[in-house]
């Protein structure tokens, strides 16, 4: 068996008083699309910063390629292979869609017009080619989703960090961006997402890991996973497992 | 001709074609006078070229650009008057010297992650300091400034007619918008402006942004050090509150900001602006002192009100008017 594309060990990340994550351990396989689902406040979003490098792990290892990145500079995990989106979209406001897009994609190609070229290109796989030369900031709430996705694609990541790119979404939006994720996969890019819609985490995740209270929960497939009763204890409360199994048998 | 040719001669005909008309100005107007304020308005551009690199490109706002413009003033008299220097080297040497003063003091700022008005504080405590001990220090010539030798020769970078002094600053100048739309043009430049819309979302696509932010305090610190140092060879003499004044750090960013923050003409168009301005209510109001500090400051006043992005914002949008007008 080959070493995962990324390998978190044991780690732990605390806030003063407050331990955001509490030594988690998980793997994402290469050419997987893994899930990671949770409710609010479990560290998900501080689980994303600590493998883009926004935040340094208080304790523990995160090996990508068998390589511990813990320490380096976002740029420089970047520069790596590994892409992330941002829960809220941050734009370039000022800048119009193809120049937001080209700045991703001069990572890999220092020259303008060949950056200029890949975001063109990426715009299309997104759904952005006919908004180009619009400004940034007069895009929809979809729109800048699309856009956070267009310029991590255009970095080229092997590792692509996907925070509630849905969120905010109609479900008809929904249903046009599940789709481009899986064409992304179909690429070569490991996905890793963050995600709150369940429609979306079911049809797309082969893996998904449950964090609650900065801790891994439970693993495995959407299905064995949202049936787990420490799952639905976390997202429903204590005993919530027993009453709804009650509930199944008094009407089965 | 090949589309790649065509391309660069749209980018940069402009600046070539501006720098061709004002070329013009010294066989129309003769007078010392007109072409003395015409050299200090270039002068001014000049300086604010290089603000306009690191704050309207980088969204980096600076308010001690003296500190880069006192360092090429100071920089070139010390080399020659102390060193011996030649004068278009210590020209060239006083350019290094205030890209590692920029270097320096954005090494400090940056890397302690200060942004926004806590850089534009440090940066004029920087200025303010420098200024002190400019008045102070012994190798400055202390309060009394530096005064270059009167050697009116080409080659100590001298000359009897204004007219050439005024060629050379607009020839700086115009190297200044090449070298600006250069950047534009260029990774740098578009890393740059990300670091101005988004630190973060830069950092998260590659952007080493403090390297990038530390080159463009270079290359800004470079630019305005050229004014500093032009203005010591145009002068002869130097003191502190001329070379680190809080004076030089407002009109560098003025012009750009008047002329439009963040494009290749900004910077030249609001000094000219500026400084026509200025003389112009000189002219109008010459008999009661002061009322042409008032005038030029109501008409400030409404320059920001009414084009907030600047004359060059200002022309565009006059432009895309008139170009709705021909299509209806």
């Amino acid at each position: 068996m080959t070493a995962p594309l990324l390998r978190v060990e044991n780690v732990s990340k605390r806030f003063g008083g407050l331990l955001a994550v509490d030594s988690a351990s998980f793997s994402v396989e290469s050419g997987s699309i893994a899930g990671l689902i949770g409710p609010n406040g479990a560290g998900k979003t501080t689980l994303f910063a600590l493998i883009s490098g926004f935040e340094k792990p208080t304790s523990g290892r995160i090996l990508f390629r068998g390589v511990d990145i813990g320490a380096l500079a976002p740029h420089k995990r970047a520069a790596l292979g590994i892409a992330r989106t941002f829960q809220i979209a941050q734009p370039f406001a000022g800048l119009s869609v193809r120049e937001n897009i080209a700045v991703g994609a001069h990572l890999r190609h220092a020259g303008r017009d060949e950056a200029l070229a890949k975001a063109a290109a990426v715009s299309r796989l997104v759904g952005l080619a006919d908004r180009l030369d619009m400004s940034a900031s007069s895009l929809t709430v979809a729109g800048r989703k699309r856009l956070e996705l267009a310029r991590a694609l255009a970095t080229e990541p092997t590792l692509l960090l996907l925070d509630e790119v849905l969120a905010g979404l109609n479900p008809s939006e929904v249903r046009d961006v599940i789709p481009v994720i899986q064409q992304i996969r179909s690429a070569g890019v490991t996905v890793l997402m963050v995600e709150h819609v369940m429609q979306a985490v079911m049809s797309l995740c082969e893996h998904v890991f449950v964090l609650a209270q900065g801790r891994i929960i439970a693993e495995g497939s959407p299905a064995t996973v949202t049936k787990d009763p420490g799952v639905i204890e976390a997202y429903l409360g204590h005993g919530a497992a027993a009453r709804l199994a009650a509930r199944e048998r008094a009407h089965g | 001709m090949s589309p790649a040719f065509a391309d660069r001669l749209r980018a940069y005909a402009p600046m070539l074609a501006a720098a061709a008309l004002l070329a013009l100005t010294p066989l129309a107007i003769s007078a010392n006078t007109v072409l003395n304020a015409m050299v200090l308005a270039l002068l001014i551009a000049l300086a604010g070229q290089g603000w306009n690199i690191l704050a309207g490109y980088g969204g980096q706002f600076s308010f001690g650009h003296a500190a880069f413009f006192g360092t090429g003033a100071y920089g070139t008299a010390i080399l020659q008057a102390r060193f011996g220097w030649n004068a278009y080297a210590a020209f060239v040497g006083a350019i290094g010297a205030g890209a590692a003063v920029g270097g320096l003091i954005g090494f400090l700022s940056f890397r302690a992650g200060l942004r926004g008005s806590y850089f534009a504080l440090v940066t004029l405590a920087f200025a303010e300091v420098l200024r002190i001990v400019a008045n102070a220090a012994w190798f400055t010539g202390g309060a009394a400034g530096a005064l270059l030798k009167l050697d009116v020769r080409p080659e100590n970078f001298q000359f009897s007619s204004r007219a050439t002094f005024f060629w050379i600053a607009l020839g700086l100048v115009t190297f200044a918008m090449l070298a600006t739309r250069a950047l534009e043009r260029r990774r740098f430049g578009a890393y740059l402006v990300a670091i101005r819309e988004n630190e973060d979302a830069a950092k998260a696509l590659g952007v080493d942004t403090l390297k990038v932010k530390l080159q463009a305090i270079a290359l800004s610190a470079a630019i305005t050090a050229a004014a500093g140092a032009f203005y010591t060879q145009y002068f002869l003499f130097v003191d502190a509150d001329i070379a680190y004044g809080n004076w030089i750090s407002v009109e560098a960013l003025l012009a750009p900001i008047v002329g439009g923050l963040g494009t290749v003409f900004g910077p030249l168009l609001g000094a000219l602006a500026l400084h026509g301005l200025a003389e112009g209510a000189k002219a109008l109001t010459g008999r009661i002192p002061g009322l042409d500090v008032a005038l030029y400051g109501s008409l400030l006043v409404l320059a920001i009100a009414f084009a907030p992005n600047g004359l060059r914002g200002l022309l565009g949008r006059l432009g895309r008017g008139l170009s709705f007008g021909r299509a209806s």
